[in-house]
């Protein structure tokens, strides 16, 4: 803060100068109004810059001049000799103060405030005027425990011309606490009366915090004057006895004034559920129903959130084989449900059909239930490898410091458990591969430590973990001879950098220099391929020369379940997990016929490469007259799967094939369906491996 | 990317101080002395938020603001004004030329970046 203090005081003395010339100007021409504006902006500034700079004293004592000011522009005071003086006095006083400090509480100083006062005679105005953004939080209401107040946030239309965005302020809102937001969007008018620039949109937000309602006011403080804003308080804690329920639907609807009581009389005397009536009647939109019905919803989870804490949090431990045993029983019910399913669809039985929707829905969240159980943060392995980072670093005389991020990232058990030895070795790698040692760092101009920052995040049906260090890089040509002089490829294999650092997990393979007892022993990356292959997941590997390494481990978050899409080829289904799945679309015989020969099909003016299911497993028979393609994401590639029908979307159960079939190359496991059919998982990385080489 | 917000005030302290915290929170941030320096410094590149001081010599705020709403480009983005306590009805003005939000001098670099964050997200 002292260079800016220095350049204010800098600026100050500046603006003391010019000050100092526009009062000689203005003794002489007493209307130039031009000049008056000058001396009012110079005073302003000091005082607005001063405060902001630690320089109370200037700034208060600046404010009774600016005010005299003031008056003096908009014409309410006249420039006169003795107002000219004084200010000159004042300017010398803020001169004085500002070199030699002082709180300008001095006689010299009151006596200048004194007669400024005198002059503009304008204090009551000055004292009324108040701050409007810097409204207290401390209300007469003292914020203590958590209320939840129904906040009704209706902005005038033109609301987007003022650069305001309403979804900041409900995310602000959010920040304070739990909170329920429902827009209403029944006012949004057809599309040949909207007005793209104009705001339709209103909210209710039921909101529970520990602020008070100047503090929720000060979120729409700009807005004020822009919206309706309506805040009521509707539950406070220890507001009613445990068993007693919330407001019914009907008085939360007078409450919000979205009905009258006579109307909801008259209503509420037909006999049906209120909500559907009060739709159809058309009293009410169905928005406010909902929103209604959330308020409920939302009260009721903080009333249940407040209880635990006299019960405590209970949790117990169970045997993770029982929870095994529980996901396969959900796996059979699934499949068994699979079976309900098309029975009912076949059956043409509406009633049939729907105990089976219900069983559906039923079983869905009973999977999604139980596979959460078996959901574990992934923070309790990354902190284990804190010590090992620290060890190693140690033994390999290099300073090396661990950073972890996401570490509340949930995985299935069995994917954790088997993600240790991986990452082991990988860490381990980086330690002693990648991360030079500290003489070696500051030669390449870093920083003596180096960093292994270790990251899990979520994307889509996937977790990424993440390894980075900031060491060395990999050398794509020294990957290369290497790879070469060991005889993993031909000496003239042409390889993308990418294919040289995939290099490393290939079997038998060790850069380093010397073995040593930490890695380097050519097995490691190899194995961590296989246990990650095992676990359905992808290991990508980007690096730049002497910057750093990130492997990047794509895993799926969990092994038992999936959605896949179901295919058919002649009598045969196999199932393609359906997170690969980018669309599906249809090709002519002609148009097959080129694909297959070329291994390669366009589709919307892109070429991808093509592979023939039928082909590829062997099945004999005629393919059908237009052959369907399912267009894959393959580790960022799209490639096209030819079948010969697509069925649709299924629940996958996935069963590992036994020992005698587990090395069948493209498939992954099994899967039985709805009518008791087997259908074989494919496994496509595997599949586009294959044949990417064998062409 | 880092979005960009231009400062303008006559003061050169307080736009360095406004400048200084901008960047610190990450904000590219461009410098202009008055109105009609913003307005110049603005055309041809766009900026996410307007911070002006309220009395400039040449163009001053309310003036400015109402020239950038003018401007397609800049009819949504959001403008804040600096003013001082003592200008309440400067405050509505504001509001009327199309202004966002205010902050009332003196202010802190927190309170700042709060009022950036209401705004700008």
């Amino acid at each position: 803060m002292d260079v800016h203090a220095e350049a204010f005081k800098e600026e100050a003395y500046e603006l003391l100068a010019e000050l100092e010339t526009s009062l000689l100007e203005l003794e002489e021409r007493p209307d130039d109004s031009e000049v008056v504006g000058r001396v009012f902006r110079a005073m302003h500034t000091i005082k607005g810059s001063g405060a902001m700079f630690g320089f109370d004293a200037v700034s208060e004592f600046t404010h009774e001049v600016e005010t005299a000011f003031d008056r003096v522009r908009e014409g309410f005071i006249q420039v006169t000799p003795e107002l000219i003086s004084l200010t000159l006095q004042a300017r010398d006083k803020i001169l004085d103060l500002l070199d030699n400090g002082g709180d300008g509480q001095d006689a010299e100083a009151r006596q200048i405030v004194k007669d400024f006062q005198r002059i503009c005679c304008c204090r009551e105005s000055c004292q009324t005027e108040t701050s409007a953004p810097k409204t207290t939080g401390s209300g007469p209401s003292p914020a203590s425990g958590s209320r939840t107040y129904r906040i009704r946030f209706k902005p005038v239309p033109s609301l987007f011309v003022s650069g305001s965005n309403p979804l900041l302020l409900l995310a602000e809102l959010q920040e304070m606490g739990e909170s329920t937001v429902i827009a209403h969007l029944d006012t949004i008018p057809m599309l040949d009366e909207y007005v793209p620039e104009e705001c339709y949109t209103f909210w209710d937000i039921i909101l529970t915090t520990d602020k008070d309602e100047n503090g929720i006011r000060d979120v729409f403080i700009f807005v004020e004057d822009l919206c309706e804003l309506r805040i009521d308080v509707i539950y406070e804690e220890g507001d009613f006895e445990e068993h007693e329920e919330y407001k019914r639907l009907g008085e939360i609807l007078i409450e919000r004034g979205d009905i009258s009581a006579e109307a909801l009389n008259e209503i509420i005397g037909q006999q049906q559920r209120l909500g559907e009536k009060l739709v159809q009647s058309r009293t009410v939109e169905q928005s406010r129903i909902d929103a209604a019905l959330l308020e409920q919803e939302h009260i009721k989870k903080i009333r249940e959130k407040a209880q635990p804490k006299a019960k405590a949090a209970s949790s117990i431990r169970v045997d993770s084989t029982r929870l095994d045993n529980l996901v396969d029983l959900v796996g059979e019910l699934v499949t068994v449900q699979a079976r309900l399913t098309q029975k009912a669809d076949g059956a043409q039985d509406p009633d049939l059909l729907l105990i089976a929707e219900e069983v559906e829905r039923l079983t869905t969240e009973l999977r999604d239930n139980t596979m959460s159980i078996r959901m574990l943060p992934i923070g309790s392995t990354f902190s284990k490898f804190r010590r090992l980072v620290r060890d190693l670093s140690r033994d390999l005389g290099k300073e090396i410091e661990m950073t972890t991020e996401g570490a509340e990232t949930e995985l299935d058990k069995t994917v954790i458990d088997q993600l240790n030895d991986p990452l082991v070795h990988i860490i381990r790698n980086s330690l002693d591969h990648g991360i030079e040692s500290p003489q070696a760092r500051l030669a390449a101009g870093k920083g003596k430590g180096g960093t292994v920052h270790l990251s899990a995040r979520h994307s889509g049906a996937f977790v990424l973990i993440e390894i980075r260090d900031d060491g060395a890089g990999l050398d794509p040509e020294k990957l290369r001879a290497k790879a070469v002089s060991k005889g993993l490829i031909a000496a003239d294999a042409d390889l993308s950098k990418e294919e040289c650092y995939a290099l490393i997990l290939a079997a038998g393979f060790s850069t380093a220099e010397k073995v040593t007892d930490v890695s380097g022993r050519g097995v490691g990356m190899d194995v961590v391929k296989r246990s990650i292959d095992n676990l359905r997941g992808e290991i990508g590997i980007h690096s730049e020369l002497g910057v750093g390494t990130t492997i990047t481990l794509k895993l799926p978050l969990t092994l038992a379940i999936i959605d896949g899409l179901l295919v058919k080829i002649s009598a045969d289904f196999f199932v393609i997990p359906l997170s690969m799945v980018d669309e599906c679309i249809e090709l002519t015989r002609e148009e097959a016929f080129l694909a297959k020969k070329r291994s390669m099909m366009t589709f919307r003016n892109d070429i991808f490469s093509y592979i023939n299911l039928r082909d590829s497993f062997a099945i004999s028979g005629e393919p059908p007259a237009i052959e369907r393609v399912v267009l894959a994401n393959v580790k960022g590639e799209r490639i096209g799967f030819g079948v010969d029908q697509v069925i649709g979307q299924h629940q996958t159960v996935i069963k590992t094939l036994s020992n005698v079939y587990k090395d069948v190359s493209g498939i992954s496991g099994a899967t039985i369906l709805g009518d008791g059919t087997v259908a074989l998982v494919l496994d496509v990385n595997q599949l586009v491996q294959d044949n990417t080489h064998g062409a | 990317m880092a979005k960009n917000i231009i400062t303008v005030d006559d003061s050169a302290s307080v736009r360095q101080m406004v400048s200084f915290t901008l960047k610190g929170a990450g904000y590219g941030v461009v410098e202009a002395g008055d109105g009609k320096e913003a307005l110049a410094k603005l055309t041809g590149n766009k900026v996410d938020m307007v911070i002006t001081d309220l009395n400039m010599p040449n163009m001053n705020g309310i003036e400015l603001i109402k020239a950038l709403r003018a401007n397609p480009l800049y009819k949504f983005v959001p403008i804040v004004l600096l003013t001082t306590e003592s200008q309440d009805a400067k405050k509505q003005e504001g509001r009327a030329a199309g202004a966002t939000g205010w902050i009332v001098k003196p202010f802190k670099p927190d309170q700042l970046l709060s009022v950036v964050k209401k705004v700008l997200g």
